[in-house]
């Protein structure tokens, strides 16, 4: 039932840090957060990790295991051999705090970024009216948890953190679909994707959706039909002439 | 020693779920500048858990559905001990609540005209709740936590500074209030700021607010087997205390009748009512439906007796009674507890929730895909395919800060308290759904009643220096006081032994001699924590924090304790097996905690609490008048409904005929 | 414990402020597999389909098989192979040009442009990355923003070009049942053609492009009752696009071979009816 188990987990801080080895003990349906817990209580207990719910609804505890972005408790130790060393680190695409917590207010701070709902004027609360099959598609974005694993492994920050500065990542290029997806939001979001949050430099090479913990198909329905949504606009001269031909028509 | 990080706020909220963002908002948008202080990162509150619904009486789904509905549920649900007022402002207010979520960008699921759909949920007598699938909490704090971006992003437009009037602290803890006592008319004074700690680096900070608004939700990490997440330590609860204000009805904690079983780890995380209110039976060991063993005689006739009624009733609500399996929460976590008390139980102790026999896979994995999911990642369970494993969780504690119901505000002035933290809406039981309106109604009434009271002020009170090296000292006594090899106490041990002794010994089923023995150990605990011990720094230092954690913890548990040892009968989310009965001389009586701040073992740690009965405020005519005379007397004592409208009518024909 | 210092290479995931964990990935899984063999396969496709395009020959069999890459056949060439121009003979004859001209760039470009085989080609040519949380090799990066790479934003050009092909490849497949001599046929030959040909209209019809230009673009679908079932239709071809990617240049090949060799004599089509 249960047995000794091997793990690697990083600790350290921004001014350095490296992989430390302990033998822990595993039990029979346990997840990987519930041994980082026990390393906690009985061996090391100012071992700092972030986490919540401990059910795959808040989004607190993302990590990487074994060099993948994941969440710390939806991690089986089921899916390990026994005789595997489990590596923890934190998720590496963001300024270590300490031990397995970064600093996620990258994330944050694109969030300000993005343009908020903007309902129609003068439609009164209580009177929005709207089709399920027109609130399907964002509702599936909106299951997000924000556990920002999709902007870890995105290789556009990962790999160059001078994108940073002009990159909202999957999670916030995936609200903008949201929002223009939204059948009652009335702004233009098209433009701004483009130029403003670097819809241009994801290169739909689907690690964000890979890694989703909600499996939410974040590439097919919100990045690509965004891109297709741009192109409608920027690089379509059917759409463009037809667009013409109506405002002048009207 | 350098200078502690100070700001200077309007209106402080602790806390970042549904009731502390919406008190925020509120504050925010009457001018007032705004902090939120949370112990998470912004957007994790527990709040996300929510799953089933949000209930207000739209009557999108069912036309007949109104506010005097929804507060008759509501009475019923808490066994006529809630705090009427809330229940009617509740059941008033909620519907234009939800609505203005979707002004902020909500996508609630729709009826086929477009409007917001509603579920039918525990003790609701028409399908009441708004939801998304079964992700509803997500829905509302994601909505609520947008809606403060955006007003971040007007302020931004306006200032060049996003958080110029209203800022998000993350991973800041408070461990204490700060009052004036020069200001206010209570001993302790009016409330002038908080004080606490940035998780991230450990370093002081100190908050300058007039008001401050307490949304910290609950208890729940007291206890062993609960759905509650680590946040839930009954910060607000203790904070309130021992800033002077009282608690009520603390012995009413609620245990979910549904929560996972198997395997250990995830031992008490949710299986929302919704899989109930779709579909899903419980059975037990023999494949027994039963609940319909279970219907108390306050609910007879309300639900369906035979099984082919129950089924009847998904498809026909106007003319079957519903399924037992939705009787409010309290009554199906008592039947499974005795199930499996008496050996009917499945094999990892508790009963089966059967929805796989029952419906489509396709189906299932459309209506409840958060529970799917949750089942095959955690417990590798396919839920289309074999029953659930299910038994009671530690979920909610009805009892919290008592505070006046149109405004919010406690005892302390200027100290105000929402959502779960505040007590008396939900009575003896709260129904499903409830929580989230209740967090949407009473945050929204918080934060004008903070925002009222500080426009209002003559004067701002001041914090006392003296108030904050008090505070720092306490939260930094860990570090210093006992050296390890003086063998001091480890602050994971000392959490696991209080759940284990609030889960054994005031868990579901109580008896005087138990909880006698319980507050024998929790004075034990309360001693002990003050050789506690932590290793490491300051920085992001777990043990430290449930170090401090501790210390709200085992105030809150002594107040569930007392207060359930005086509470001699049964009712809702208390259930004393040597007092098994509804008592109605208890009905009008409240419990009331509050701190005793002198005493002679000093209590400074974890200052003592004593508990006193009160009289509850009768409810008004008009009110008592929408419930029949029958039903009322199953509660109330005679004298009490001397005065309702049926007696006095009844007395009048009487008079007339004679 | 001891502390790492930090690489001379403070890039990516060794950037100061981040963990110094050291190893560029930890993954313990056979990552580098699946670019690998995206590469192979493509390789495979492309030095096939290249030598196929400009051999000029056995590319029409038993007077009526034309192979999907001479299809349409509109050199002056084609003469050599009687009844394989559907459409006219107007592209001079020359080695270097295939006789296929008119569509063979434009497939080329639609699957170039492609939205699977960009995330393919990007993964195991490119490395960019080759694996999720893989480092990428490249100093800099600048995604689609810049040409060349802005120009996939036409997909949907190639995407409707795409659509007039596959309707003359289904014409091919229409016409291969008529022998000039023997009328009506059914041989093993038009099974393989109309296989090959329904499978390219999954594949051109699950096309992001499709999907969007069908209904995805719509804000209210309840509008739009049509668009919106097409819509779902094609959502859920779309969910197999990939599948649908490489299962039509494995029959594009298959029904190449079959067609090249019964031209050559190398093996007899087996009629079936007729």
């Amino acid at each position: 039932m249960s047995y000794r188990g091997r793990f690697r987990v990083w600790r350290g801080d921004a001014d350095g840090g490296a992989l430390a080895d302990f033998q822990v003990e595993v039990n029979e349906g346990e997840v990987v957060l519930d041994v980082l817990h026990r390393l906690q209580a009985t061996q090391t207990p100012d071992l700092a990790v972030r986490w919540n719910c401990k059910a795959g609804k808040c989004g607190s505890c993302s990590a990487e295991i074994n060099g993948r972005p994941r969440l710390l408790c939806m991690t089986r130790m089921s899916v390990f051999e026994r005789d595997e060393v489990v590596t923890v680190t934190p998720m590496r695409s963001f300024p270590v705090i300490r031990d397995l917590v970064t600093d996620v207010s990258f994330n944050y701070s694109k969030a300000r970024e993005i343009p908020s709902f903007t309902p129609p004027p003068g439609l009164a609360p209580g009177e929005y009216r709207m089709g399920q099959v027109d609130v399907e598609r964002s509702q599936e974005f909106r299951k997000c948890i924000e556990c920002f694993l999709c902007q870890d492994t995105c290789h556009v920050v990962r790999d160059h953190e001078e994108n940073k500065r002009s990159f909202a990542g999957p999670r916030f290029l995936m609200r903008i679909a949201e929002l223009e997806m939204h059948p009652l939001d009335v702004a233009d979001r098209v433009q701004a994707a483009q130029d403003e949050h670097g819809l241009g430099l994801c290169n739909i090479t689907k690690c964000c959706t890979d890694v989703c913990p909600e499996g939410i198909h974040i590439t097919d329905n919100a990045l690509i039909p965004m891109k297709e949504r741009v192109a409608d606009r920027r690089y379509d001269p059917l759409v463009w002439l037809g667009r013409t031909i109506s405002r002048r028509r009207s | 020693m350098t200078e502690t990080e100070q700001h200077d706020y309007d209106v402080l909220v602790i806390g970042a779920g549904g009731a502390g963002l919406r008190a925020a908002i509120e504050a925010r948008e009457r001018g007032l500048r705004t902090a939120i202080v949370c112990k998470s990162l912004f957007g994790k509150a527990h709040t996300v858990m929510a799953e089933g619904g949000c209930a207000a009486a739209m009557g999108n789904v069912n036309e007949n559905d109104s506010w005097q509905v929804h507060f008759r549920d509501t009475m019923r649900g808490g066994k006529f001990l809630n705090s009427w007022r809330m229940a009617e402002l509740h059941a008033k207010e909620a519907p234009d609540r939800v609505w203005e979520l979707e002004t902020y960008g909500a996508l609630f699921d729709r009826t086929k005209d477009g409007r917001i759909s509603q579920r039918h949920f525990g003790g609701h007598t028409y399908p009441r709740l708004a939801h998304v699938g079964d992700r509803t909490g997500l829905e509302l704090l994601r909505t609520m936590q947008q809606r403060i971006v955006s007003l971040q992003q007007d302020d931004y437009a306006e200032t060049g500074d996003y958080e110029a009037r209203l800022r998000v602290f993350a991973e800041c803890t408070v461990t204490e209030l700060l009052t004036d006592p020069s200001t206010g008319s209570g001993q302790a004074g009016a409330i002038a700021g908080a004080f606490g700690y940035w998780r991230e680096s450990g370093r002081h900070v100190v908050f300058s607010a007039p008001a401050v608004v307490l949304a910290t939700g609950g208890i729940g990490k007291s206890f062993q087997v609960t759905s509650n997440s680590w946040e839930y330590t009954g910060d607000g609860h203790a904070l309130a205390l021992r800033a002077g204000a009282n608690l009520i009805d603390m012995e009413f904690v609620q245990f979910h009748p549904t929560g996972m079983v198997w395997p250990p780890s995830v031992k008490g995380i949710l299986v929302t009512e919704g899989v109930r209110g779709d579909g899903g039976v419980l059975k037990n060991s023999d494949g027994k439906r039963f609940m319909f063993d279970y219907i108390p005689d306050v609910f007879k006739g309300q639900y369906a007796q035979t099984e082919d009624e129950a089924d009847r009733w998904y498809e026909d609500q106007e003319n079957n009674r519903r399924t037992p399996d939705l009787l409010p929460r309290d009554e199906v976590a008592r039947a499974i507890n005795t199930e499996v008390k008496e050996g009917r139980g499945s094999p990892h102790g508790g009963v089966y929730l059967d929805i796989a026999s029952r419906m489509p896979a396709e189906e299932i994995r459309r209506r409840l895909p958060s529970m799917y999911h949750q089942f095959k990642e955690l417990a590798d369970v396919d839920i289309t395919a074999e029953p659930m494993e299910v038994g009671p969780t530690c979920h909610y504690v009805m009892g919290g800060i008592e505070v006046d119901p149109d405004t919010g505000q406690s005892r302390v002035p200027g100290l105000f308290a929402a959502g779960e933290c505040a007590g008396g809406m939900h009575g003896s039981n709260r129904l499903g759904g409830n929580s989230l309106s209740d967090l949407l109604v009473f945050g929204r009434r918080a934060g004008l009643g903070a925002a009222d009271y500080v426009v209002g002020l003559e004067r701002r009170p001041a914090v006392r220096e003296a108030d904050v090296e008090v505070a720092a000292a306490m939260t930094l006594a860990p570090f210093d006081a006992h050296p390890a090899a003086a063998g001091g106490e480890n602050p994971y041990t000392l959490h696991a032994e209080l759940q284990r002794v609030m889960n054994d010994l005031v868990g579901i089923i109580r008896t005087e001699s138990e909880m006698i023995s319980a507050l024998d150990r929790l004075g034990e605990l309360r001693a002990r924590l003050h050789d506690v011990v932590v290793e490491g720094h300051r920085q992001y230092n777990p043990g430290w924090h449930l170090a401090l954690d501790l210390r709200n913890m085992l105030m809150v548990s002594e107040a569930v304790a007392s207060s359930a040892l005086l509470r001699t009968e049964s009712r809702g989310g208390h259930t004393r097996e040597d007092h098994p009965g509804l008592d109605p001389r208890w009905r009008h009586r409240v419990l009331v905690t509050h701190c005793v701040r002198a005493g002679a073992d000093g209590g400074v740690v974890v200052p003592r609490i004593a508990v006193e009965p009160a009289e509850r405020a009768p409810m008004r005519a008009d009110l008592l008048a929408l419930f029949d005379l029958t039903e009322l007397e199953k509660y109330y004592t005679a004298p009490e409904l001397a005065g309702h409208l049926d007696r006095v009518e009844a007395q009048h024909t009487e008079g007339g005929t004679a | 414990m001891t502390t790492t210092a930090r690489g001379v290479d403070a890039r990516g995931v060794n950037s100061p402020g981040r963990a110094a964990v050291g190893a560029r990935t930890l993954r313990t899984d056979r990552w580098w597999l699946p670019p690998t063999a995206t590469t192979i396969g493509l390789l495979i496709f492309l030095v096939y389909g290249g030598v196929r395009a400009f051999q000029q020959q056995y590319f029409f069999a038993d007077e009526r098989y034309l192979t999907p890459f001479y299809s349409p056949c509109v050199s002056l060439g084609c003469a050599s192979e009687p009844g394989s121009a559907h459409f006219g003979m107007f592209i001079p004859d020359h080695p270097l040009i295939p006789y296929a001209a008119l569509s063979l760039p434009f497939l080329l470009l639609f699957r170039l442009t492609c939205y699977y085989y960009r995330k393919a080609y990007y993964r195991s040519f490119v490395l960019a990355p080759a694996a999720c949380a893989v480092p990428e090799p490249h100093a800099t990066y600048t995604g689609e923003t810049r040409f060349p790479l802005i120009m996939q934003n036409v997909h949907r050009y190639f995407f409707y070009v795409a659509v007039v092909i596959s309707v003359i490849n289904t014409y091919d497949a229409i016409v291969a049942f008529r022998h000039p001599t023997d009328g009506f046929v059914v041989g093993v030959g038009n099974l393989v053609l109309l296989g090959n040909v329904a499978l390219l209209w999954c594949y051109t019809a699950s096309c992001h492009s499709c999907r969007h230009v069908m209904g995805g673009r719509l804000t209210h679908f309840s509008k739009h009752p049509v668009r919106y079932w097409l819509w779902t239709k094609i959502s859920a071809l779309n969910a197999r696009h990939q599948f649908f990617a490489w299962i039509t240049l494995a029959t594009l090949i298959l029904t190449d071979l079959y067609v090249m060799l019964v031209a050559r004599g190398t093996i007899t089509d087996l009629r079936l009816i007729g």
